[in-house]
């Protein structure tokens, strides 16, 4: 490869290109398991427009330099999910990230395309999807479960359930958010925020007839939803804005509060634990998350558990991290009547008050003013009178299990 | 500058010399701190798991109260917890966005009088440290540089991602102040895997092994990498990180030995406080068997002096 002097950026001038081509140099991650040799990074000049895609690029390199380059893609509109790669170390569609945009979060600038994390790779930048993907996808009964007998016609649904869906609905398998997935990337049974997103896309649709088997399932399976970590990965790598991690957060809120279930993973008593700690101090009693999170002080499991925690608890009451007194008697709120009083009212209200941004349109009244006196009083002018519609009806179809 | 500070939960617990490491450093930093002591934890996404409406409630009367503070001339709200970082932005997002939920949320702060108003500013004391105090400054008070000293940057999760909430840009690196942070303060950045992965914490008590997996992976990482010690604005890192380090080390099969320093504490060692007005005895990994402090912070002594 011909070595660029990088002056602008990593990109040159490029005076005898017509206007608006620019060089770019990607360094790509080549593989071939069959070859016997280790993996090795190559680097490409390409010339394109800054707006051009990554993906772009990488089949000027494929077409003008090297055949033999591994790279799956079809639609080239982020639409068929198959050109999922590593860009600069983030995950993404190669179609989907313009190559101006590459090179501002490049540290060297080179853009760096790597295969997907996570899956074994096949050839260059083509991972089995089918090894882990697919299979966890499977895992999970992707398809409509429907109570018998059919209806005649069609099924008539509330309107703004459907809406509800549609965030998971967008998924476009590209498999984006399994490549960064950090529990997956210690646990590699773990179901994963893909076939989670998946899930809900069922549990939440009321024409679905098996909302309890499968939430109970995923919260008794130990790499199930109490598995995910809540790290952000997968809601920063999806290009769709599913934001699959968000999904897990709900099928974890119908199972323990439609559903009531109780599962082995601790994860319903440990929800319970800080919701009540909050309730009843203010503030997280970190003295009682172990025995709580193991069902009750006097539960067998908590004896165990506290009994295998008793070298870090000695440990912290030595150093004087903790005292007896701060564990055993936790500091209430000043004014924890009004916490108390906002549970009570919150737990009053027929149905769920959600927002979510994915479905609902922000208010349109945004020129960020600087203080708050300036937001305070610009904001009063553009509150809306009406509450949006939606807004409170988000969920009420599925309290109905 | 004054702030309306609000410590959180574990900063006051099990992680007490956070809470007692910031009260100590602020003023050398010339920073006011006014407590919201009225406040309530921010959920650490539990909560909105269990309800959003609860979340947002709970965490609007925590908005209201420090809005209430700026009134009487706090400049902005001020958090020293990566965790309240993300999740009460994650809950300001919803209720900055539209004025009729905003509403219907501020139906719960009515009876008290309290009504929270679009557009509060919270920061992170990470934040606070390079955008309002500003790194040049943080430079200039620096007595006794961490000459020598390898440490690895540990973010958490939730200061970190999603990073349009977050408001991460190339004009505001927020996902690059640790490192910048470390830099002022005269020591080195480690460059390791780990730095803005999962503590594993959340799932400590759910998946331990897969928890305490994932802390042992970075402890060791960093320790690959030569670090002397981690920095963390996390509380709750700290707590997988340090307070589970024997268990972690039992787990993962190694023996990390890895200090892990709250992120004022620091900032206090290159201001030239004693380690033990900053707590550092505290932790479980003690960090000061493994640094000396004497003139300036050097690292790698005692246990560590091969590295």
């Amino acid at each position: 490869m011909s070595t660029i002097d990088h002056t602008t950026n990593g990109t040159t001038g490029a005076d005898d290109a017509p206007e608006g081509i620019e060089q770019f140099t990607l360094r790509l991650r080549r593989y071939d398991p069959e070859s016997g040799e280790a993996a090795y990074y190559e680097e490409f000049e390409i010339e394109l427009e800054p707006h051009r895609s990554v993906l772009d690029g990488i089949l000027q390199a494929k077409a003008q330099e090297d055949g033999s380059i591994g790279i799956r893609c079809s639609c080239r509109a982020a639409i068929c999910g198959s050109c999922g790669t590593r860009i600069n170390g983030q995950p993404g569609l190669a179609c989907h990230t313009h190559l101006s945009e590459a090179m501002a979060r490049s540290k060297d600038g080179k853009i760096t395309v790597e295969p997907m994390g996570n899956m074994p790779v096949i050839k260059d930048l083509i991972v089995d999807m089918d090894a882990v993907h697919w299979k966890k996808q499977a895992r999970v009964t992707p398809w409509l479960l429907p109570s018998e007998p059919l209806p005649e016609r069609e099924h008539i649904v509330p309107r703004e359930s459907m809406v509800d869906v549609t965030q998971s609905m967008a998924c476009i398998q590209c498999g984006a958010c399994v490549s960064d997935c950090l529990s997956m990337e210690i646990d590699p049974l773990f179901v994963g925020p893909a076939a989670l997103a998946k899930t809900y896309r069922f549990v939440g649709d009321p024409r679905d007839s098996r909302h309890a088997e499968r939430l109970s399932n995923l919260a008794e399976d130990p790499h199930g939803i109490y598995a995910c970590t809540h790290c952000f990965k997968c809601v920063e790598a999806c290009p769709k804005g599913v934001a699959p991690m968000n999904q897990i957060m709900r099928l974890r809120r119908i199972a323990s509060q439609d559903h009531h279930i109780v599962d082995r993973n601790n994860g319903e008593r440990h929800e319970m634990a800080i919701v009540n700690s909050v309730k009843r101090y203010g503030t997280l009693n970190e003295a009682k998350m172990v025995p709580d999170s193991y069902g009750g002080p006097l539960h067998p499991a908590a004896a165990k558990e506290l009994l295998s925690s008793l070298p870090v608890i000695t440990t912290a009451l030595l150093r004087r991290k903790v005292t007896p007194k701060s564990a055993l008697f936790h500091h209430k709120l000043p004014d924890q009547d009004q916490i108390k009083r906002i549970y009570r009212e919150v737990g009053e209200r027929e149905g769920r008050l959600e927002f979510n941004l994915y479905v609902e349109q922000p208010d349109e009244d945004d020129t960020a003013p600087t203080s708050h006196a300036e937001r305070a009083g610009a904001d009063e002018g553009s509150a809306s009178p009406t509450p949006s519609k939606g807004l409170t009806e988000a969920e009420t179809a599925q309290k109905d299990a | 500058m004054k702030v309306a500070y609000w410590p959180g939960c574990v900063s006051r617990g099990f992680t007490p010399e956070l809470h007692g490491s910031v009260a100590a450093v602020a003023p050398k930093l010339g920073i006011e701190l006014v407590e919201l002591n009225r406040a309530s934890c921010c959920g650490a996404g539990v909560i909105a798991e269990h309800s959003q409406e609860l979340a947002d409630s709970l965490n609007a009367r925590t908005f209201a109260l420090a809005q209430q503070e700026i009134e009487k001339g706090a400049d902005f709200m001020m958090n020293i917890c990566s965790t309240c970082q993300g999740a009460q932005t994650e809950c300001q997002e919803r209720l900055d966005a539209s004025a009729a939920y905003r509403d219907e949320v501020n139906k719960h702060l009515t009876p008290e009088g309290l009504q929270y108003a679009k557009g509060l500013v919270n920061k992170n004391f990470l934040w606070v440290l390079v955008e309002e105090l500003g790194l040049d400054e943080l430079r200039s008070m620096v007595t006794r540089p961490l000459t020598d000293l390898k440490v690895g940057p540990f973010y958490g999760c939730y200061i970190v991602r999603p990073t349009d909430r977050l408001d991460i840009s190339a004009e505001n690196p927020r996902d690059r102040y640790l490192e910048q942070v470390i830099e002022a303060l005269g020591g080195t950045v480690v460059d390791y895997a780990g730095a803005q992965k999962c503590c594993g914490f959340p799932i400590s008590l759910m998946q331990k092994e897969t928890s305490f997996k994932m802390a042992g992976r970075h402890l060791g990482d960093a320790k690959d990498q030569g670090a002397d010690c981690l920095v963390t604005p996390c509380p709750l890192c700290h707590l997988n990180l340090d307070m589970q380090q024997p268990v972690v080390s039992r787990t993962v099969g190694r023996d990390l030995q890895m200090p892990v320093l709250h992120l004022p504490q620091l900032v206090g060692l290159a201001l030239g406080m004693a380690p033990k007005e900053l707590g550092l005895g505290k932790h479980v990994v003690k960090p000061t068997s493994v640094i000396d402090w004497s003139t300036s912070v050097v690292g790698a002594v005692g246990s560590l002096s091969a590295a």
